[in-house]
């Protein structure tokens, strides 16, 4: 059902957008829009003064950081030294390790878990749900040292599986949360019709699955920003050059005594792209799923 | 076929007394026959239904499907297939999929499965639709596919759960004559549950009237329509007259029930003396016939149905009439 009603709002938009064009610009109109455009510069301002700067030299930098390069100050050199001097490649690589499998590890084990809460109704069901929300309240960072303890104990300190054992841990309990509201919605004669033909959990729990989609779209998409901008687990769990992530890499670039701007705005430009891509491709899905998750 | 013993259902609500869906109900439905589970929403019928297929469990009584207990069977091993009020189809799957899928559960060889599924679009006329989304089908079509995937596997009971509640009436009186159709060539036993009694009286071979909980009256449609045992039978079957004993000079604790389309209405003039005497309060007029709304003398209320109609106007001083064979006594 869900796809075609998305060819339906396709068509529509634009014509809703012509026709609001026609509309003359009152005063709310025009306090409206003032509004938006504030908050886009907000949003958007401080990405591009990074983007502009990591193309200019550093003296160009600081004698105008808001001109845009010119001939005379265009350089290219920041994103030279970030592949030459810096340890980019491999900090790249373990950021989309630890991510990757962050979001995979959270999917499947939230699913599994948000699914098995909705269809059995058995008694601990609400509590353990309960320990999921209360999974949200905690800051993981409260528990650091115990963490470290583990990880000291299992031989995991300073490797890449720490920090996505410890991730999948933090990302689980919104996860669940939302993915429960998701089945939630999935109606009973489905199951049941799948279930009579004599389909087992698992098959049922595939069947499902399809119409949750939207939520798995959010749930990665929830639990890929906060991973992959961490910085705190990586400079505990995995400080060494081998197992830097990007946040921590890009720490190089700053001295104690002098930073290499161009280098480091080129690296946290680089940083970001993947998630620009991510959400490009997913934002539709994305916000339909929170919002759908969140208002029921 | 099925065999329902003083089967009771109560559900458990989290703060106020348990809700009892059930009381006491038992039946028992033929081989090959189109049953209808007949009431108003509410009355106990999906309930029912879901206990036959094995959804939910009985509080207590006992549930035999050909012969043998299926208290212990979990609705897949039970020879009973559901066709559900949403169609439940698999949005991701093709029509084809959907339809093998109770057989591929199974483990039917390959072979089987293709032939099944083409007789059981064939036996849909959707023979051309095997390879679409539901999504790509209208409501109608994709109520045709939900009826051929319960009956690929060809279980010995199919349960229909308002299965036309939520197509048009045009489509609707299609369907009925379609689910007629397939019950008698298939010779599976069919029990649809259904809130419309006109549906009720166009396919079933037997009803059974319920309300809160209880079988009021099992019968043929016509023994139902024509001997309602009850005041609530009777007026939810097709529209009748409750008329106080009173109001027509008899046994004040009775009741009276004429259907409209028995009495006849003719003016006073006529010298006719019939059952009593009143005016005519309203007049509508429904094409092939005419209904008119007579306040009697004692006060109370009937309509009555007729076609043509005789050139009566809203206010004439009216006789009503109707053969003594017609209606029915029932105590107060």
């Amino acid at each position: 059902m869900s796809a075609p009603d998305l060819r339906i709002s396709d068509l529509t938009i634009p014509a809703a957008r012509r026709r609001q064009d026609r509309e003359p610009w009152t005063f709310e109109r025009i306090i409206v829009h003032a509004l938006l455009i504030v908050f886009v510069i907000l949003a958007i301002g401080p990405v591009l003064i990074v983007i502009i700067n990591s193309l200019k030299t550093t003296p160009a930098i600081f004698g105008g950081p808001f001109d845009l390069p010119t001939a005379k100050t265009f350089s290219l050199e920041g994103y030279k030294r970030v592949f030459t001097r810096g340890n980019f490649i491999v900090n790249y690589r373990n950021s989309l390790v630890v991510t990757v499998t962050t979001i995979v590890l959270t999917v499947v084990l939230s699913t599994l878990a948000a699914f098995a809460l909705v269809e059995y109704r058995v008694r601990v069901a609400s509590l353990l749900a309960g320990l999921f929300v209360l999974g949200i309240m905690l800051p993981i960072r409260l528990g650091t040292i115990p963490l470290i303890q583990m990880m000291l104990a299992w031989k995991l300190m300073d490797t890449l599986a720490a920090l996505i054992l410890v991730y999948t841990a933090m990302s689980i309990p919104i996860a669940v949360t939302l993915m429960v509201t998701y089945f939630r919605t999935v109606p009973t004669d489905l199951k049941e019709a799948a279930r009579m033909d004599g389909a087992s959990e698992l098959r049922t729990f595939w069947i499902v699955l399809p119409l949750v989609r939207p939520g798995l779209a959010a749930v990665a998409a929830l639990t890929m920003l906060p991973v992959w901008n961490d910085l705190w687990f990586p400079l505990i769990l995995a400080p060494s050059r081998q197992n830097q992530t990007v946040t921590l890499g890009v720490q190089q670039f700053v001295g104690q005594f002098m930073n290499d701007y161009p280098a480091l705005l080129a690296a946290l430009t680089l940083g970001a792209v993947p998630l620009v891509v991510l959400f490009t491709l997913f934002s539709r899905q994305f916000i339909s799923g929170l919002s759908k998750g969140y208002s029921k | 076929m099925i065999d329902i013993q003083s089967v009771s259902k109560s559900f458990v609500t989290r703060d106020a007394d348990p809700v009892h869906a059930l009381n006491d109900v038992s039946l028992e439905i033929y081989d090959n026959e189109f049953f209808t589970l007949l009431g108003p929403s509410g009355c106990g019928k999906t309930t029912l239904l879901r206990l036959i297929a094995g959804f939910e469990a009985p509080s207590s009584g006992a549930i035999r499907i050909a012969g043998s207990d299926v208290a212990a069977l979990p609705p897949q091993k039970r020879s009973v297939n559901t066709v559900f009020q949403s169609y439940a189809l698999f949005p991701h799957m093709s029509v084809a999929e959907n339809v093998a899928f109770g057989l591929e559960m199974q483990n039917a060889p390959k072979s089987l499965i293709d032939e099944r599924v083409r007789e059981a679009l064939e036996m849909v006329r959707l023979e051309g639709f095997a390879a679409r989304r539901p999504a790509q089908l209208s409501g109608g079509q994709q109520q045709r596919v939900a009826v051929a995937r319960a009956l690929a596997p060809k279980p010995s009971v199919l349960l229909l759960d308002e299965p036309l509640s939520a197509l048009d009436l045009k489509l609707r009186k299609g369907m009925q004559s379609e689910l007629k159709r397939l019950q008698r060539e298939t010779g599976i036993t069919f029990v649809l549950v259904t809130h419309d009694q006109e549906e009720a009286l166009a396919m079933s071979d037997r009803i059974a009237v319920m309300r809160s909980g209880d079988v009021l009256q099992v019968g043929t449609p016509r023994d139902i329509y024509d001997n309602p045992q009850d005041r609530f039978v009777a007026d939810f079957i097709g529209e009748s007259n409750l008329l106080p004993g009173a109001a027509l000079g008899r046994d004040p604790a009775k009741t009276i029930i004429v259907r409209p389309e028995h009495i006849v209405v003719s003016p006073v003039a006529d010298g006719a003396k019939g059952h009593a005497r009143g005016a005519v309060s309203a007049i509508t007029f429904l094409g092939s016939d005419t209904l008119y709304e007579v306040v009697l003398e004692e006060g109370a209320k009937l309509h009555s149905r007729s076609r043509g109609g005789a050139a009566l106007a809203t206010g004439d001083r009216v006789v009503v009439d109707w053969a003594r064979a017609v209606e029915r006594e029932l105590a107060n």
